[in-house]
């Protein structure tokens, strides 16, 4: 009997070299076919396995070799929507190496490396994430900031909107791990899209970094003085701001989440407007010891202590997380906390990880929430 | 008052040239375009459409010049414009609560006369928050008006006096679309619609928003949420019963009953008018007297061509 799927059909077609090179030039690779994906790799290897990081299935699912040639693949049911990041394992003797799918062009990249990319069906790229030539383009800019608070410089960098003008006032967005988001998520060719659409309105953008992330993000007391104290006076000072607290948004991923909570636990109604997306926020339910390790210990104490006396700290909060993410556990439970603090507080899970294309491709849902743009107001 | 024209979108494919042709205006048309804010005075293509016999308002360049001679009226200007925009997020909060409950309503299994009973309640509701923000936009107006009489301003006035003599020199005032609140704004400042004398009025995209009773925001296709449409505050009341939608093409899914009949619904017995590009409006005497491409939106959630005849006047409302 033949198989429904092309790797089946060629199984069963009894393969040689030529089938296979047949195959891999007829289909792109991972080969999508409705709910299933087949992955593949060819070579000599004692074993070849698929890592990835989908929270509930094993972490690394081993492929087989086509009887007879030189192919391993896996059949892996992917549902629709889904985009996961993946590498393969190889494995010659007790020599592993893991490797960017060679025969898969789409990569994502972190700053850890890169990652290979799987778009299940009815996954596609946002085109508001690409360049748009209609779009004019903002500024980004490096900037250093002497915090007396932090005891030393800060650097960062600062988005100012395309023909922005002294005489208008501006929101301010503060993003954590500001250079990651400029270089993973696309950030600037986001924020001159979202603008250009009328979907947000035209701001100011401040890309802050840390250089102890772990640390200050986790619930720092001092980070939270320099952002609110130092920091923020010092671009309402210096830039035509709005300098109010719906015209201030804070936003972070993964820990950078847990800095924007804390920040804003620390300094109530400071910032009108929070996205947070993938929130490392461990907690426990019994016991001061998350399973995650001792890193998270004080964003465990920061999580029990919000949990257990909740209080409206902002006016609106986004947050999103992937569904594959084993933070989506984390992030779901605080969602009617916050939300019966009286905040507006809207939840977006995708199917995707722990990433920085799955923070981007959120980003349109969460800012044009937060930070409404013109765009019922402007009827051309 | 004299005739006034409603058009859709004008920036490919401009007909008011003709509309205007059509009754006989050949003289000079003072143009507004405070909705391009900045880039008001960028107006050449919109000159040449009417073969250069355009006087540009300029009535935010005029707004800057009273803010810069001014700036304790410019203060409290600016406090009138937070108070309302606090009270629109306030009033949106709430919309956007009413319009979930009618959705869930309409959603429910339920005898006839019972469900229908409950939509009614619903949609009333939502009237009674519509008219309300009206009331509240009112009220911060009123006591702005009286506490800073802005037509009284010598600064204002000044610029006044001036705005009227390039109409009395005007056969017709063409308002452009762009940002409807600011356009709104600035011509409620300097008291336009008052110095009209009988000129033909075109307006196009928020431009024809501004000159009606109400100026309703509108998109069923927001980037993220359901698309609340709600009231911004009362226009300029230049044509009385009608509430123009300009764009449905990217801006409404007239495909939807539900949507096209919770809109009309709301705001009847005004004439709810969809005005896609190229299409226009002639109305006189409360009375559609001619019309091309516009389209009906009826609180039963049909989508019609505009015809001939239509009253437009808001009886007992």
């Amino acid at each position: 009997m033949t198989g429904s799927l092309a790797i089946e059909r060629l199984r069963d077609a009894h393969p040689d070299g030529g089938k296979v090179d047949a195959f891999l030039a007829e289909h792109k690779i991972p080969l999508v076919e409705g709910h299933r994906a087949t992955f593949v790799w060819r070579g000599e290897a004692d074993r070849v396995c698929l890592r990835h990081w989908i929270f509930g299935l094993e972490s690394a699912q081993e492929l087989h070799r086509l009887e007879g040639t030189d192919l391993f693949y896996l059949v892996v049911e992917i549902p629709p929507r889904s985009r996961v990041e993946y590498k393969l394992e190889i494995w010659r003797g007790d020599h592993r190496e893991w490797i960017e799918d060679p025969r898969n062009p789409h990569r994502a990249r972190d700053p850890f490396g890169a990652n290979s990319v799987l778009a299940a069906e009815g996954y596609e790229v946002p085109e508001w994430t690409r360049e748009d030539p209609l779009a004019r383009a903002g500024r980004v800019e490096p900037f250093t900031f002497n915090s007396r608070t932090l005891g030393g410089p800060r650097s960062g960098h600062i988005y100012m909107p395309a023909r922005w003008r002294k005489t208008r006032r501006y929101p301010l967005l503060v993003v954590h791990d500001g250079g990651d988001y400029l270089k993973y998520a696309g950030m600037r060719v986001v924020l001159d899209n979202l603008i250009h659409r009328l979907e947000i309105p035209s701001l100011i953008a401040v890309f802050v970094d840390s250089p102890d992330r772990l640390n200050e993000y986790a619930n720092h007391e001092s980070h939270a003085r320099f952002l609110c104290e130092e920091l923020v006076p010092d671009l309402e000072r210096r830039l035509p701001l709005m300098a109010e607290p719906r015209g201030r948004c804070l936003m972070g991923a993964s820990f950078g989440a847990v800095a924007s909570l804390s920040a804003a636990v620390r300094y109530p109604n400071f910032w009108g407007r929070l996205l947070l997306q993938s929130g490392s926020f461990a907690f426990t339910d019994i016991g001061h010891r998350n399973h995650r390790g001792p890193v998270f210990d004080r964003v465990v104490e920061f999580m029990n202590a919000y949990r257990e006396d909740p209080s409206a700290v902002s006016e609106r909060v986004f947050v999103s997380c992937g569904v594959y993410e084993s933070l989506i556990y984390e992030n779901r439970s605080l969602i009617p906390l916050l939300d019966a603090t009286g905040m507006q507080v809207r939840l977006v899970e995708a199917r995707d990880g722990h990433n920085w294309e799955n923070w981007r491709d959120r980003l349109r849902e969460g800012l044009s929430w937060l930070l409404p743009g013109p765009l019922m107001m402007i009827y051309e | 008052m004299g005739a006034v024209i409603l058009a859709g979108a004008q920036r490919f494919e401009p007909t008011i040239g003709a509309a205007l042709a059509a009754l006989g205006i050949d003289g000079t048309v003072a143009i507004v375009t405070a909705g391009w804010q900045e880039r008001e005075s960028e107006d050449e293509e919109l000159a040449a459409h009417l073969d250069g016999r355009t006087v540009n308002l300029r009535l935010h360049h005029r707004a800057d010049l009273v803010f810069a001679a001014d700036a304790e009226f410019r203060a409290a200007h600016h406090e009138r414009q937070r108070l309302l925009r606090f009270k629109q997020d306030f009033y949106r909060i709430r919309l956007e609560h009413e319009l979930e409950a009618n959705h869930v309503i309409r959603q429910r299994t339920a005898p006839d006369d019972i469900l229908a009973e409950e939509e009614r309640a619903s949609l009333n509701a939502i009237r009674i928050l519509d008219d309300y923000h009206l009331a509240q936009c009112a009220r911060i107006h009123r006591e702005f008006e009286e506490a800073h009489a802005p037509l009284e301003n010598p600064y204002v006035a000044a610029q006044r006096v001036q705005i009227a003599e390039v109409l009395a020199g005007a056969q017709a005032l063409a308002i452009a679309g762009g940002h409807v609140a600011s356009l709104l704004n600035r011509m409620r400042l300097f008291g336009v619609a008052e110095l009209l004398t009988g000129q033909t009025v075109v307006a196009w995209s928020a431009g024809a928003m501004a000159i009606g009773t109400r100026v309703v925001l509108f998109h069923d296709e927001p980037p993220q949420g359901a698309g609340a449409s709600e009231i911004l505050d009362a226009g300029l009341g230049l044509v009385d019963g009608v509430v123009p939608f300009p764009q449905p093409e990217t801006r409404l899914r007239l495909d939807d009953p539900e949507r096209v009949g919770v809109l009309a619904g709301r705001f009847a017995p005004a004439l709810c008018l969809a005005l896609p590009a190229r299409s226009t409006v002639l109305l006189e005497d409360g009375q559609v007297t001619q019309c091309d491409g516009a389209l009906r939106l009826s609180p039963d959630g049909s989508v019609a061509p505009l015809v001939a005849d239509t009253p437009t006047r808001e009886a007992g409302r």
